[in-house]
């Protein structure tokens, strides 16, 4: 674990090191190509403000509104009846449309079943192997004025109902219910 | 379709607000949604435009040239329709390579420009091409090594052994890529 914590907190700055030292070997102007760099990257963020605006207002009034309580009320005795944690049915919802959300949500059950019983290592699982798919369909897609996405959002949504699976089944059979 | 995503969050949103009685919390929310999006922003301007100064350094050194060209055979396979030494190919090997090491907001800068790139190579703007569905669909299987924030958080609540669902959560990643990849090839094939 000390070795995992270490390790996140070295691979910042070596991957910047890495970079710079590369770049010198290579007789790149490294500043200014920093800077040239950095220009182009506010001006993405300020390309794709309006999309995170839109984006953010959306999530937080169907939060605010319980809609997605309600979807997870529907979908509860559905798990139940397939053998899937019903505790676990809000934050499978809520990881597609807000992280933070669904941190809020990883951290209750956390503080409810403790993160080494079957649900928190299930759910931490789960948060590792699933991605906010709305949000980032949106932020990519919108940012190039692509309107019809196809099939991006059933794959996306297959890859994370499989997760979501492969979460409880992987944790069941490695640590136990 | 993401028009009928965001239609569904507002509407549906002030609808169950106006049945359940929280049409205070709905208000708010409206009302501080953009203020929050700003917030974001705010933060994601300074590490995205840092990332995005180192990413350059990397393409000018030709770091990202020979990094796209190691992944060439996955990448003739995942995107056969984007010729070899595209810039498209460079930046989406930059995103592959950011989220793989968990640095999401390096990726984020490189993986914007993949769109641009890959934009350039479609006919019908308006509509996704076979790359982009792809490309986002790895994307969103959310390929990573390890989620260094849950961790911290698991050790935070007090857990005996943090670093034990890493295993676990490659091997569920894994499953989650290889699922979303085997469905958009056969889904691009069928269109």
């Amino acid at each position: 674990m000390q070795f995992l914590l270490t390790l996140s907190d070295f691979i910042i700055p070596v991957t910047v090191l890495f970079i710079v030292v590369f770049g010198c070997l290579k007789r790149v102007d490294i500043y200014e190509t920093f800077l040239e760099g950095a220009k182009e990257g506010l001006q993405t963020v300020i390309d794709i403000l309006p999309t995170l605006i839109g984006l953010i207002m959306a999530v937080e009034v169907v939060r605010a509104g319980g809609l997605l309580d309600i979807m997870t009320d529907i979908l509860r005795p559905a798990a139940e009846k397939i053998g899937f944690p019903a505790e676990l049915a809000p934050l499978s919802l809520v990881r597609l449309v807000s992280s933070s959300a669904a941190t809020g949500l990883l951290t209750d059950i956390f503080a409810n079943f403790g993160p080494d019983s079957f649900l928190g290592r299930t759910a931490s699982v789960m948060m590792s192997c699933t991605e906010t798919v709305f949000y980032t369909m949106s932020l990519y897609f919108l940012s190039v004025g692509v309107r019809k996405t196809r099939y991006t959002l059933p794959c996306a949504l297959l890859a994370n109902i499989v997760g979501v699976f492969a979460a409880v089944w992987l944790v069941a059979a490695v640590f136990g219910n | 379709m993401l028009n009928g995503i965001w239609g569904f969050f507002v509407i549906g949103g002030i609808i169950t607000g106006a049945f359940l009685g929280r049409m205070d919390l709905v208000t708010r929310s409206v009302i501080t949604g953009g203020k929050s999006a700003l917030e974001l922003a705010f933060t994601m301007a300074g590490v995205v435009a840092v990332w995005s100064g180192i990413l350059k350094i990397a393409e000018r050194g030709g770091m990202i040239d020979s990094l796209a060209e190691k992944l060439t055979p996955l990448m003739d396979f995942l995107f056969p329709s984007v010729p070899r030494g595209h810039r498209a190919r460079q930046y989406i090997a930059a995103n592959f390579a950011a989220n793989f090491l968990g640095l999401g907001w390096a990726a984020t800068p490189a993986g914007l420009m993949a769109m641009k790139e890959l934009q350039k190579l479609n006919r019908d703007k308006g509509r996704a091409t076979g790359a982009m569905c792809m490309f986002l669909t790895v994307n969103m299987s959310s390929l990573q090594l390890v989620t260094v924030n849950i961790l911290a958080y698991r050790s935070e609540y007090g857990s005996a052994a943090p670093a034990e669902i890493v295993g676990i959560g490659i091997a569920a990643t894994l499953v989650t890529t290889l699922v979303g990849v085997a469905a958009a090839k056969i889904l691009e094939g069928r269109a």
